[in-house]
């Protein structure tokens, strides 16, 4: 590895053009990012979170700056996107959900096989693999995403609130899957989140960002030691000084938002 | 030590009448799903029997309205005969050559549509300028074209199909979520692939209801179309029976035409079935 910078970003601003109003959803965002590192990104709502990570996904263009993912391997994505709503295909079933990266990039078929095979069992989806997406609960739906990213192999992986939508005990059980599943494959995370709870359980750092325009305010370190429990994060002091650190910066943006919106 | 087996007792009583409850619910569920099915197949036999009495009792002129007994008698005499047989066949090569002919580049052009807004922009108003005109009305100039034969009335049928059909499989596609193309784009899917695993898959239940639509203005146009030019098929039957009054020979037209109206649209709910498993 001759690098350990997976992820660079430089001044990148992207402008969004609504009927004639000028939108400045990211400004001037700089941040880099080391191979291996979970990074969440905690910031209020419209603050442009979706924005970075669709900019990062190859699926929106930035207006000025530029953005690096440095590859490691060859013949391997870039990035696979987990997406904020339900990114899960109705037409394709668990397995070919599950497979889809890999079957449009055309590897081998047993290869194919073999790790769908295993992602489905990882996330606890083998008995459902021939079930269409309507069957399935909405934890189900987002393990078929979560399992769908990582069995693509990709260099960094990018999560959209993935877990918002979840209730609380399936929440939990979803990130405790994630974090194995990440210790395994210690792939690079950038991971979007409302929860400060969650921030603190998943991440290494944690990027807060401001309301719109959307820049990177601060950064938090999580060093607890790995593997985490909730339980554990909650009873840490340090942890708590954390929580109130973040909590206050929400406030703060949250309410600057709404002046903002309100002149 | 009593008491406690009371307990256990009651337990199971409990259990065993939440079972009952849940069986007799399902009995009765059953029991409407007969009643349901008996009313389906009773409204056609009741309005032939009001038909067949108000006919035989001469309420209704049997000359126009003959008696159901007597259709189906004819039937009988005309099918044993064979000449029946071949105009039947003949329609449906017809449907079958027109429908494919209509649907196939319908479903093409249609899929392109959908996905490049360009072919849209450009297709859009000559499909809008060109449907409203009847495909009936442009039979002389069919006729015209294409000869009294068979191919005439084949592109008939396979115009009046392929309006609905581009314009439902186009409205499929753009209709698709976003967020699907979104995810395959960024799971790398190259354009033959978007075709196949979104584009066409997304598309596949409105441009169904578009087939369903065309399959019965097909049949519409073909029996129109035989009345006006053509010495053959279920649509001449119908015409030359009531040129020469002979009304229950029209009518086996009639119910063959109904017949088969009904038989395609079961078929295609059966296909549409296959095609469709994860709605
Ligand atoms: N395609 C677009 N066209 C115009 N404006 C857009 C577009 N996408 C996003 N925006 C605007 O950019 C800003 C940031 O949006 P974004 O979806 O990135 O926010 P977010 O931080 O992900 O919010 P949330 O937490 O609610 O998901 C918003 O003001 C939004 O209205
Ligand atoms: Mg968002």
């Amino acid at each position: 590895m001759q690098s350990q910078e997976k992820i660079q970003v430089n001044q990148l601003t992207k402008v969004f053009f609504k009927n004639k109003e000028r939108v400045m959803a990211l400004k001037d965002i700089n941040f880099s990012i080391k191979n291996g590192e979970f990074v969440c990104i905690l910031g209020p709502s419209g603050c442009g979170k979706t924005t970075l990570l669709r900019i990062l996904a190859g699926l929106e263009k930035s207006s000025s700056g530029d953005h690096r993912i440095h590859a490691s391997r060859t013949n391997h994505p870039l990035q696979s996107m987990v997406f904020q709503e339900q990114g899960v295909i109705p037409w394709m079933t668990v397995q070919e959900n599950v497979s889809l990266g890999l079957r449009m990039r055309h590897v081998p078929k047993n290869h194919i096989k073999e790790r769908t095979k295993t992602y489905l069992q990882k996330v606890g989806l083998t008995p459902y693999a021939d079930l269409y997406p309507k069957e399935l609960s909405g934890g189900m739906k987002q393990r078929v995403s979560i399992a769908r990213a990582f069995a693509n192999d990709p260099e960094i992986l990018l999560m959209d609130e993935p877990f918002a939508a979840l209730d609380e005990q399936n929440k939990f059980i979803l990130q405790e899957e994630l974090l194995s599943i990440w210790e395994e494959t210690k792939k690079t995370v950038i991971f979007i989140t409302h929860s400060i709870d969650e921030a603190i359980l998943l991440s290494d750092r944690i990027f807060l960002m401001s309301a719109q325009p959307g820049t990177i305010k601060d950064e938090v370190k999580v060093d607890l030691p790995r593997p985490r429990q909730m339980t554990q994060v909650r009873s840490d002091p340090k942890m708590a000084d954390v929580f109130l650190k973040i909590w206050n910066h929400l406030q703060t943006e949250v309410q600057e938002s709404r002046i903002k919106s309100e002149r | 030590m009593h008491r406690m087996k009371r307990r256990g007792d009651r337990a199971v009583e409990e259990l065993n009448k939440a079972v009952e409850v849940e069986k007799e619910g399902l009995r009765r569920r059953q029991r409407n799903n007969r009643i349901k099915q008996v009313l389906t197949i009773s409204s056609p036999i009741f309005m032939l029997l009001i038909w067949e009495v108000l006919s035989q009792t001469a309420i209704i002129d049997p000359r126009f309205f003959p008696p159901p007994t007597k259709i189906i008698e004819t039937l009988v005499g005309m099918g044993t005969s064979g000449e029946l047989f071949e105009h039947v066949q003949v329609s449906l090569i017809r449907i079958l050559a027109g429908f494919l002919l209509g649907v196939i580049p319908a479903i093409t052009l249609g899929l392109l549509m959908g996905m490049y807004s360009a072919i849209r922009h450009f297709f859009s108003p000559l499909i809008m300028a060109l449907m409203p005109i009847p495909t009936l009305a442009l039979l002389p100039l069919i006729l015209i074209i294409f000869g009294i034969g068979e191919f005439s009335k084949i592109v008939t049928i396979a115009a009046s199909v392929f309006f609905p059909v581009v314009i439902n499989t186009a409205a499929g596609v753009t209709n698709i979520d976003k967020i699907y193309a979104d995810v395959a784009k960024n799971y790398g899917a190259n354009p033959t692939d978007f075709f196949l695993k979104i584009a066409l898959p997304g598309a596949m239940p409105v441009m169904m209801e578009g087939i369903q639509m065309g399959q019965a203005i097909a049949l519409l146009t073909i029996v129109a179309a035989e009345m006006i030019g053509a010495n053959s098929g279920i649509g001449y039957v119908i015409w030359m029976n009531y040129k020469a009054f002979l009304i229950p020979e029209m009518f086996v037209g009639l119910i063959l035409i109904s017949f088969f109206g009904y038989l395609f649209s079961l078929l295609l709910r059966g296909l549409q079935s296959k095609l469709i498993p994860w709605k």
